[in-house]
């Protein structure tokens, strides 16, 4: 019933896209304020639970990396078990478990067979795992180790550098500049009594959203919520991050670095956040620009026409403060100029005259056409229930989305990029040889680049 | 009642046998064979409104030799360029208009395009790959831009990345003889030679129905998508079965060694292959799920040897992976990666792998290690069926490797068939130091792990 209802929904209203409903989405509270959203999908015996906690990188305050660090150890030692024990436990059930971050949240990722003894016995164990984490004082040294290897290891790529160079430019001294996999004097300088004052803050029920998706009933999906969360200190919800700053001028890093392409990274910060009514259009418009794929607007000037680069794209974010559009690329170090050329006018054309009529309508056809490619997996689907969770996004989002985009005409979308876009402040990053990118100004204090000798 | 379920667990947990449900195990699939030669595998999958079509041409990196290495891959990128009906880029447009994604990739054994739609666009993916089978149109032009695309790819995965452009010299170091020790993406000089006819020449000789395969998983019905089939790829004409390229193959090659050293390095890297038979070459199929299971014995989570020796107990891992893809058309490697802590050497570590090596030599795992493998290679195995995407690349894989989709059907068996006795009988006969080739990356001119970031 539910289905032809929305069928009939989407044949008025989104007369191009394929018919197709949105999975029933039921959202609640746990009596501690945790938010839940959970969708019911029964066609494979399996269960993937989120929980997510608005305890991402925003949230390290003047240690880079302390949410990531927090994150990591959660599964190294709880509630009396250790890293093996835990991880055998897990893994006799089948059960895989994993831990992540990034800027706006951590969170832990369960995935289960439905089947009730795997299913609760890897619940339970999330839950100890969730509320008595040891942080064990080896388990900390070692985590920390490895976190500080994998960032040198990121300096030995172009591309990690070059990105990060970027949204260290873009975002000045935001929260949201700390990233998140911290920085090498940032995570060398963490204390465990600092993880276990970040996990006592923002691990707690008022800042948590569980998303659940998979074999199960909603009485079921009530009990695994309140089971995961009841350990928990009721606690608050983070406060308010501070809007994302405009950029106040143009600038340019370069970074010398030893390679045959030079990494080239041109962007701006947006005011454009989740749940702002401009984002469909942005989105939209973006994909025409260079988010999507081989028919974007970059990747046909780049490499179709002119045969300059692998690799050409435009991507606009958007996260609980504010976001950012950028336009990337790699290209062979004797046609930088070329590529720099393509690249800022394909901007300053696209800012200031919005996208092409028909190029619009190809992507709206195509996103509306394909937004159910995005839902047609427990594992996709629990990643959107997280961020609707997380963001306070409506229930109806993914229903709605793709009609919002059907409904965009070619005037709205350039409104919206005009406005959201500047007429021409922006950062630009270029990583390559130093003969080629120049280098009339300093490497950053962090020395958080280099490459060859 | 959960809580009852939880000390349950943990006290039977060493007797119970995962329950692997039966939608797992069945596999149903449709299949069906044009007279043309073209294989059509149809995978039934009603979960969303969905479809992914996939064709997957016998025919990769293993197939070539030089000067031509990388043909493969570069005729992939053309399979774009336009058709006797197509402008260039007009395929990768309508799939856009028509709200679906598209692209391809190619490996050793195999060149695999596909489409994921709407279900009751599937007839758009047939028309357009039942048409660039056989009248793709290979221009001089767009070739040479084509190439100039492809070497920047070169450059941006390995040429610049000092540890994949360390892997592509190990992995010719590992393979000493088989054409597996060809990159995918070809040598440079022999992409830079490439010509227009060598690509028409590769094109004609390979793509056909007879040497293709046609995978399709979603919301659809087989007969329906039987019928579609014949209607769109019928026409194309049949052409020869093409005979893949016999491996010269050398067992046991001895130990190899490569040592290098790259300024741009920043950290040391370990890598340690062993030659194992995979599912195509296999003389006994009991050594390919016991390879499998002894790969999770190191590596099944984060309760697995490796990371529970090397890395927690013993700290001289930062990170450390094993793996074994049996699903490859001549022998394989058994592989394993690893990041020294910062204070280890490479040596310190790869001593500590080749004993966790010879462990598994000396004596037989134990009971819970072997079932806590094989359950969570279940497990996965049935996670896997989440994905449509990921289903369809398992069939196709099968098919175009030799190995056929219905190994599938055996498989829970296989796994739950192994024994300890069978993980220490593989360890002994294929993880031995005349099969092991190690590779170490370290920083070059001061580079070390006391180089630290500045602040």
């Amino acid at each position: 019933m539910m289905r032809r209802i929305m069928l009939a929904l989407c044949l008025i209203v989104v007369a191009s896209a394929p018919a197709w409903a949105a999975p029933d989405i039921q959202r609640w509270r746990t009596d501690d304020g945790t938010q839940v959203v959970f969708a019911a999908t029964h066609e494979l015996p399996i269960v993937d639970v989120r929980v997510l906690f608005d305890a991402g990188s925003a949230r390290d305050g003047d240690h880079p990396g302390l949410a990531r660090l927090t994150a990591n150890l959660l599964l190294e030692g709880a509630d009396g078990l250790n890293a093996g024990a835990i991880a055998r436990r897990l893994e006799q059930q089948g059960a895989r478990v994993s831990t992540g971050s990034a800027r706006d949240s951590a969170w832990v990722s369960l995935r289960s067979l439905a089947r009730e003894a795997n299913l609760d016995a890897a619940t339970e164990l999330l839950a100890r795992v969730l509320a008595g984490p040891d942080f064990p004082a080896n388990a900390f040294e070692r985590v920390r180790g490895q976190m500080q290897v994998a960032l040198r290891h990121g300096r030995q790529d172009p591309g990690t550098v070059a990105r990060r160079a970027f949204m260290k430019a873009l975002l000045g001294d935001h929260p949201y500049a700390s990233p998140p996999n911290g920085t090498e004097a940032g995570v060398k300088g963490i204390t465990r009594k600092q993880v276990e004052a970040f996990h006592r803050r923002y691990y707690v029920a008022g800042n948590a959203t569980v998303a659940i998706v998979g074999d199960i009933d909603t009485r079921r999906a009530h009990e695994i919520a309140a089971r995961l969360t009841d350990g928990l200190a009721a606690g608050e919800a983070a406060p308010a991050l501070p809007p994302v700053p405009p950029l106040k001028a143009s600038r340019t890093v370069r970074i010398p670095f030893d390679t045959s392409q030079t990494h080239v990274l041109i962007g701006e910060t947006t005011p454009v956040a989740r749940g702002d009514e401009r984002w469909p259009a942005l989105y939209l418009a973006n994909h025409v620009l260079g988010g999507g794929g081989l028919v974007s607007v970059l990747a046909e000037r780049m490499r179709e026409q002119r045969g300059l680069s692998y690799s050409s794209s435009s991507s606009v974010t958007a996260a609980a403060a504010g976001g950012w559009f950028q336009v990337g690329t790699q290209v062979r170090n004797d046609r930088l100029d070329d590529a720099l050329k393509v690249l800022r006018d394909s901007i300053d054309e696209f800012r200031s005259k919005g996208p092409d009529a028909d190029r619009l309508a190809l992507a709206r056809s195509n996103i509306t056409g394909s937004f159910p490619l995005n839902l047609d997996s427990n594992r996709d689907l629990v990643g959107y229930l997280g961020m609707i969770g997380l963001y306070g996004l409506p229930t109806d989002y993914l229903t709605r989305f793709p009609q919002r985009i059907d409904e965009l005409g070619r005037e709205r979308v350039a409104e919206v990029v005009s406005q959201v876009l500047s007429p021409g402040r922006r950062v630009t990053v270029l990583v390559g040889p130093a003969g080629v990118i120049g280098a009339d100004e300093a490497a950053d204090a962090d020395g958080e680049h280099g490459g060859g000798a | 009642m959960i809580a009852r379920a939880w000390i349950l667990a943990g006290v039977v947990a060493g007797l119970l046998m995962l329950a692997v449900p039966a939608s797992a195990r069945d596999w149903p699939v449709s299949e069906t064979r044009l007279d043309n030669g073209l294989h059509v595998i149809v995978r039934e999958d009603h979960r969303a409104p969905v479809v992914v079509s996939q064709v997957w041409y016998a025919v990769g990196s293993s197939y070539e030799s030089r000067p031509h290495t990388g043909i493969s891959h570069v005729l992939e990128h053309m399979m774009f360029k336009g058709t006797k009906n197509l402008k260039p880029g007009e395929f990768s447009e309508i799939v856009a208009r028509n709200g679906g994604e598209e692209n391809a990739f190619t490996s050793r054994d195999y060149t695999a395009y596909y489409e994921q739609l709407a279900a009751d666009r599937l007839e758009t993916a047939f028309r357009l790959e039942a048409d660039r089978m056989h009248q793709l149109r290979l221009d001089p032009d767009a070739f040479r831009k084509e190439r100039d695309v492809v070497l920047e790819e070169r450059r941006l995965r390995i040429v610049d990345q000092p540890v994949a452009a360390f892997g592509e010299r190990f992995n010719a170091v590992s393979y000493p003889v088989s054409a597996y020790r060809q990159p995918v993406i070809g040598w440079s000089e022999d992409l830079h030679g490439l010509e227009i006819g060598d690509l028409r020449d590769w094109y004609r000789r390979w793509y056909s129905p007879a040497n293709a395969t046609l995978v399709v998983v979603g919301d659809v019905e087989p007969k329906v998508v039987f019928e579609l089939a014949r209607k769109y790829f019928g026409p194309v004409p049949g052409g020869e079965d093409p005979q893949p390229p016999v491996d010269r193959h050398m067992s046991a090659p001895g130990e190899r060694r490569l040592s290098a050293s790259d300024d741009r390095v920043r950290v040391p890297h370990l890598s340690m292959a062993y030659e194992v038979p995979s599912a195509a070459t296999a003389d006994d199929m009991a050594d390919v799920y016991a390879l499998e299971v002894l790969a999770g014995v190191l590596d099944g989570g984060d309760g697995a040897r490796l990371a529970q020796r090397l890395v927690r107990d013993q700290s001289v891992a930062a990170g450390v992976g094993a793996g074994y893809s049996p699903a490859a058309r001549l022998d394989t490697r058994f592989s394993i990666e690893a990041t020294p802590t910062s204070g280890t050497s490479p040596e310190a570590l790869e001593a500590a792998v080749r004993e966790q090596i010879a462990a598994l030599r000396r004596e037989p795992v134990d009971g819970e290690t072997l079932e806590r493998a094989q359950n969570q290679i279940l497990a996965d195995h049935l996670y896997g069926l989440d994905s449509m995407f990921y289903q369809a690349m398992r069939i196709g894989r099968l098919e175009a490797t030799g190995i056929g989709w219905e190994w599938l059907k055996g498989f829970e068996a296989g796994i739950r068939g192994v024994t300890a006795a069978d993980v220490q009988r593989v360890a002994r006969t294929y993880l031995t130091d005349d099969r092991l080739a190690v590779g170490v990356l370290r920083p070059g001119g001061g580079n070390g792990d006391t180089d630290e970031e500045a602040e």
